[in-house]
């Protein structure tokens, strides 16, 4: 089952790269995203892994996940390594007025679970697509309030210089 | 926890003393038939329980199984567990909870869900259950579970293998309890569980359900009629439980299980406990125990203070 979810965020790309590419960032962000623990070193990049929890009606779901795309400023996807069957992907692209376009995607599953996995799929759909939304709506709120505090920042210490 | 032996009864004066036929007091030839028959059936028994072998458990069949668990979990149960993280990351774990909702345990489904997708199917997860749902034909998927015959020997083999091990004292005696005690804590004094984690010198973590004894109402252990019927000597059936149940209406002994009302089930796990760390090198048993049903029974009354209505949670 594959879910995604758009946002746009007021920021530049680099600016949107550098929360959604930082493992300290995600617990801050993603929602119903329990635990993403560094479980690799280096801890960003390419083959980096995290284990990750996501809570899903009665259960923690997750595992042992692989950064297996790493195209800075503009793709990040990761696979499972272990535990439930995931794909998921930020896909960051230059908007008009200095904005970011932000896709995330998760396709999950559990192989041969047959019926019963086929259901549980799509009875989960809504609440990780829900959980997806507010990811982005989190996100975009995050990076743009660092943008204001950072242009604060600017202001005040171009006002402390003169 | 101990596997019960079937032993003879005691002769005196031609009449054989038996509690398990006709009150104790019949004539030898009548008696020795009945204890004949009796032996034979619990011999059959016995031969059916499956030998526990860890190596059935299969980590693959469990992680296509969870999406079923889920639904049941999160759907019908609306399970919800909490203190997953005080359960160590890894090496053996005696995990001990209070045992609810007769012989469908409906808290153990949503335990094993939430702890195989917390820890992995790949973490070895095994429970111990009563040798008769073992030797059921219909419930020999348990054992791709992990689920292996209660004995002091398969715990400690499971414990000494790694693994984490679920283990409910009170077992037949607390899952059939009457509704009315859903409640409270009742491992019928049963300690084989505490000597089991001093002599594999491994951690216990408390496990705490609540919900599991709405999911059907439970009128009576029914002691009396199991020990009439020699069960306890046949099958080391303590109980002859008698409850109203779907679909049955009146169910005496649950041995074809019942559809569990949908009770929320709420579980919470508990810091792990060090026996030796917290009661010394040589602890005391008895102290052991009531600390911990104690520890136990008041988390059991917490989460039944946040209960505001039966079955809805």
């Amino acid at each position: 089952m594959r879910v995604s979810a758009r946002t746009r965020v007021a920021a530049p790309m680099q600016s949107v790269w550098e929360i959604v590419s930082d493992p300290t960032c995600v617990l801050q962000f993603m929602s119903g995203v329990t635990r993403w623990e560094v479980a690799s070193d280096p801890p960003t990049g390419l083959g980096a892994r995290y284990r990750m929890l996501f809570r899903i009606g009665s259960a923690e779901v997750g595992g042992l996940i692989e950064i297996v795309e790493w195209d800075a400023p503009c793709e990040l996807a990761w696979t499972s390594v272990t535990g439930l069957d995931q794909r998921g992907r930020f896909r960051l692209r230059g908007a008009p007025g200095g904005q970011t376009s932000v896709e995330m995607r998760l396709a999950y599953g559990v192989a041969g679970s047959g019926l019963s996995g086929w259901i549980a799929e799509r009875i989960a759909a809504p609440t990780v697509g829900g959980h997806l939304r507010r990811s982005l709506h989190q996100l975009g709120r995050l990076v743009e309030h660092q943008q204001q505090r950072e242009r604060a920042a600017a202001r005040k210490a171009a006002q402390t210089g003169s | 926890m101990a596997t019960a032996e079937v032993s003879g009864p005691a002769r005196q004066n031609g009449h054989v003393k038996d509690p398990a036929v006709n009150g104790g007091d019949v004539p030898a030839g009548r008696a020795s038939l009945l204890t004949r028959v009796l032996r034979e059936v619990s011999d059959q028994a016995k031969r059916r329980i499956p030998r526990a072998d860890l190596d059935e458990r299969d980590p693959d069949f469990i992680r296509e199984r969870l999406p079923l668990l889920w639904l049941l979990a999160s759907i019908w149960f609306r399970g919800e567990v909490r203190g997953l993280g005080n359960i160590p990351e890894s090496g053996p774990v005696l995990l001990v909870g209070n045992h609810s909702g007769g012989n469908m345990t409906p808290d153990t489904h949503v335990f094993t869900l939430a702890f195989s997708t917390y820890f992995g199917a790949e973490r070895a997860f095994y429970q111990l259950a009563h040798n008769l749902v073992l030797s059921m034909p219909a419930l020999a998927q348990l054992r791709k579970f992990g689920t292996v015959a209660a004995s002091p020997r398969n715990a400690s083999r499971a414990l000494e293998a790694g693994a984490a091990l679920l283990v409910y004292p009170g077992g037949d005696y607390e899952v059939h309890r009457p509704t009315w005690k859903r409640n409270r804590v009742d491992f019928g004094g049963r300690m084989g569980f505490i000597r089991l984690a001093l002599e594999q010198n491994v951690p216990i973590v408390p496990v705490v359900s609540i919900g599991g004894q709405e999911t059907a109402l439970f009128i009576s252990r029914g002691e009396r009629l199991a020990r009439l019927l020699a069960l306890d000597r046949m099958f080391r059936l303590k109980v002859l439980p008698i409850s109203l149940a779907l679909p049955w209406g009146l169910n005496v002994g649950d041995m074809l299980g019942h559809i569990p009302l949908p009770a929320k089930i709420t579980i919470e796990a508990l810091p792990a406990i060090d026996l030796h760390a917290e009661f010394g090198p040589d602890p005391d048993i008895d102290e052991v125990y009531d600390h911990l049903v104690r520890l136990m029974q008041d988390t059991l009354d917490a989460l039944a203070a946040e209960r505001r209505l039966p079955l809805l949670g």
